[in-house]
């Protein structure tokens, strides 16, 4: 009689889609009347690494926080994991580390104390394996040697790394971490940067706001760009880079055969420099290498040859506006 | 085999319902040493009117002071009778209001009420534990004061047969048993304002701002109920019944006025619990 078949599929499991976070016409408009995300279509694929990117007030957090069902929407939908947020937070936030806008904790209790806390609060873990998977997180982030101190003896570093071990306190599917290497030292961002990688390999999904391109960079291998609550890019690193519009600068004295030869290979301008000593056009798609084979065939004298173009910082600068102009 | 034998279960994630929480909670309010000197300093009350009694030659007269102080140098026990009636209208509600208002903004404002809430935790949920960790602290200050009365009470002065206000003589076993009751209805009577507190927190991100309209609430209330001209509002003032207690002193109890208060707390409680429930599960967390 206890033969029972248990390996059937489980019902009620809703279909697993590509997406891990999924946002369409997202919009917030505070109290204030202040709007703050405007129409966010936002994607992540499931495993991939997304890089959320924004100067500081362009809505990154506000939308993060409408992710976790911390901050209801005026209007527009967010999946998680596949299942609508907030109506499904029980079941689908469990699978999801997070750290919101920098780490808080009770700054009176233990580092370790407080991870209890949290750990108390999750209804879905098994209690008996509470010590075990705390001490595992607090390793993980090197917190171990500190973590009986009060949190409010914590470098901003440590508390960080804290933030950190609370998203790891069990097995995620997702992770959204906002800000992670705030605060941390070049040793500290880089073992983050190892961590969301591990993760990464582990076959999570990581999403990562930042206001630092370099950062990004590193780690992501998709990038959203947000400015004023809105998306202004998205994409494959690739793609991103394709939009900072590389160019090919050729110097040569046979500057009429070389234009030839250049908009033969595709490009959509190829302009002779004002001292008519160097070409410049815009092949996105051409390696350098294959331009130079097309010139020497064509017997264009090359003197020199080399990319030149904004770089992903300088799209960035073009797509978010400088820096200090905080969109109200 | 039968059928039920065959049937696919859907996977459980959730456990069981568990008190890990309350717990953690428990700690953390009765871990804090803010919420322990409030404590202390409210034990200290019936150790300062007794030493006061003692010490001092001439005894008060009936109706001086804090209910009951002249009865307590005939009977020690009185004491804790004497403590809770003197801190009941201020340091109780200051407690209580302290505490209150702290816990759910407190947590805003330390940010930890984000993480508790994408663990995640229910909003109805938190308020449910923190309400019962208020109810334990407000049971915890009215027991404190109670026991501390009766130790004090009983290493200053005499003790034996308690003659109650009623003129009926009980054993000290059973004056012992009285001073729970007493102490269970001070907590109730605080229970109303604890929700009334917590109710206020769901409001703010400044705590300081939540503790100190809870504990005006509880003065004002005071105040309205002294007023002969509003007498008409007395009934509904949560404060109204906070001396009952003293009914419980009487022999037999005469129950009017007891069920009245905890009819009122019963009252205030759904209201401020309702206020609550309605604000934090549709607030936004910013903080």
């Amino acid at each position: 009689m206890t033969a029972a078949v248990e390996t059937a599929h489980p019902v009620g499991t809703p279909p697993r889609t590509d997406a891990a976070v999924r946002t369409t016409g997202l919009t917030k408009r505070f109290r204030s009347g202040q709007v703050a995300v405007d129409d966010l279509g936002l994607l992540v694929p499931r495993g991939s690494v997304m890089g959320f990117l924004g100067p500081n007030g362009s809505g990154k957090t506000t939308t993060i926080r409408m992710l976790l069902g911390l901050v209801t929407p005026t209007s527009g939908q967010v999946e998680l994991l596949g299942e609508p947020i907030p109506q499904a937070s029980a079941r689908v936030l469990p699978r999801v580390g997070a750290l919101v806008e920098g780490p808080a904790f009770h700054p009176y209790l233990s580092g370790r104390a407080n991870l209890v806390r949290l750990d108390a609060a999750d209804l879905t873990v098994d209690r008996r394996t509470s010590t075990a998977r705390i001490d595992a997180a607090l390793d993980r982030v090197g917190l171990g040697a500190a973590a009986t101190k009060r949190f409010r003896t914590y470098s901003l570093g440590m508390k960080q790394r804290l933030g950190l071990a609370s998203a790891l306190l069990r097995p995620r599917e997702l992770f959204v971490l906002d800000e992670p290497t705030n605060g941390l030292d070049p040793q500290g961002t880089r073992e983050v940067r190892t961590l969301v990688r591990e993760l990464a390999a582990e076959g999570c999904t990581v999403l990562v706001s930042s206001h630092l391109l370099a950062e990004i960079e590193q780690i992501c291998d998709r990038v959203t760009v947000m400015r004023a609550g809105r998306v202004v890019a998205a994409g494959t690193l690739q793609e991103l880079a394709l939009l900072a519009r590389p160019s090919v600068v050729v110097e040569t004295p046979d500057l009429d055969r070389a234009v030839a030869v250049l908009r033969r290979l595709g490009a959509s301008s190829a302009t002779p420099d004002d001292d008519r000593l160097r070409v410049r056009a815009e092949l996105p798609d051409v390696a350098v290498e294959d331009v130079t084979r097309a010139l020497v065939r064509a017997d264009v004298a090359v003197r020199g040859i080399g990319r030149s173009g904004r770089s992903l910082e300088e799209l960035f600068v073009d797509l978010t506006g400088e820096g200090f102009d905080v969109v109200g | 085999m039968s059928s039920a034998d065959t049937l696919v279960r859907p996977p459980v994630t959730r456990r069981a319902p568990s008190t890990r929480l309350l717990r953690s909670e428990l700690r953390l309010l009765f871990g804090r040493r803010r919420n322990q000197i409030l404590l202390v300093v409210l034990a200290l009350v019936p150790v300062l009117v007794g030493v006061a009694i003692r010490v001092s030659t001439g005894d008060a007269e009936p109706g001086e002071g804090p209910p009951f102080l002249d009865r307590v140098s005939g009977n020690g026990l009185f004491l804790a009778f004497t403590g809770l009636a003197t801190v009941l209208p201020f340091f109780l509600p200051l407690t209580v209001g302290v505490v209150s208002g702290d816990a759910v903004a407190g947590e805003a404002q330390a940010g930890t009420l984000r993480y508790l809430l994408t663990v995640p935790v229910a909003r109805a949920r938190v308020l449910a534990v923190k309400y019962g960790a208020l109810v334990a602290f407000a049971l915890a200050a009215s027991f404190l004061v109670a026991a501390v009365g009766l130790v004090v009470g009983w290493a200053l002065f005499p003790t034996g047969d308690v003659t109650l206000l009623s003129g009926t003589t009980v054993s000290p076993g059973a004056a012992v048993w009285r001073t729970a009751l007493v102490a269970l209805y001070v907590a109730a009577s605080l229970a109303g304002l604890a929700a009334l507190g917590l109710a206020v927190s769901t409001f703010t991100e400044v705590p300081v701002g939540a503790m100190a309209t809870t504990v005006v609430l509880a003065i004002t209330s005071q105040i309205l109920d002294a007023i002969p001209q509003l007498s008409w509002l007395h009934p509904w003032l949560f404060t109204h019944q906070w001396l009952a207690f003293a009914d419980l002193l009487r022999d037999p109890v005469p129950t009017g006025a007891i069920v009245d208060g905890l009819v009122l707390q019963a009252g205030w409680i759904a209201v401020a619990l309702a206020i609550a429930w309605s604000r934090f599960t549709t607030r936004d967390i910013t903080s």
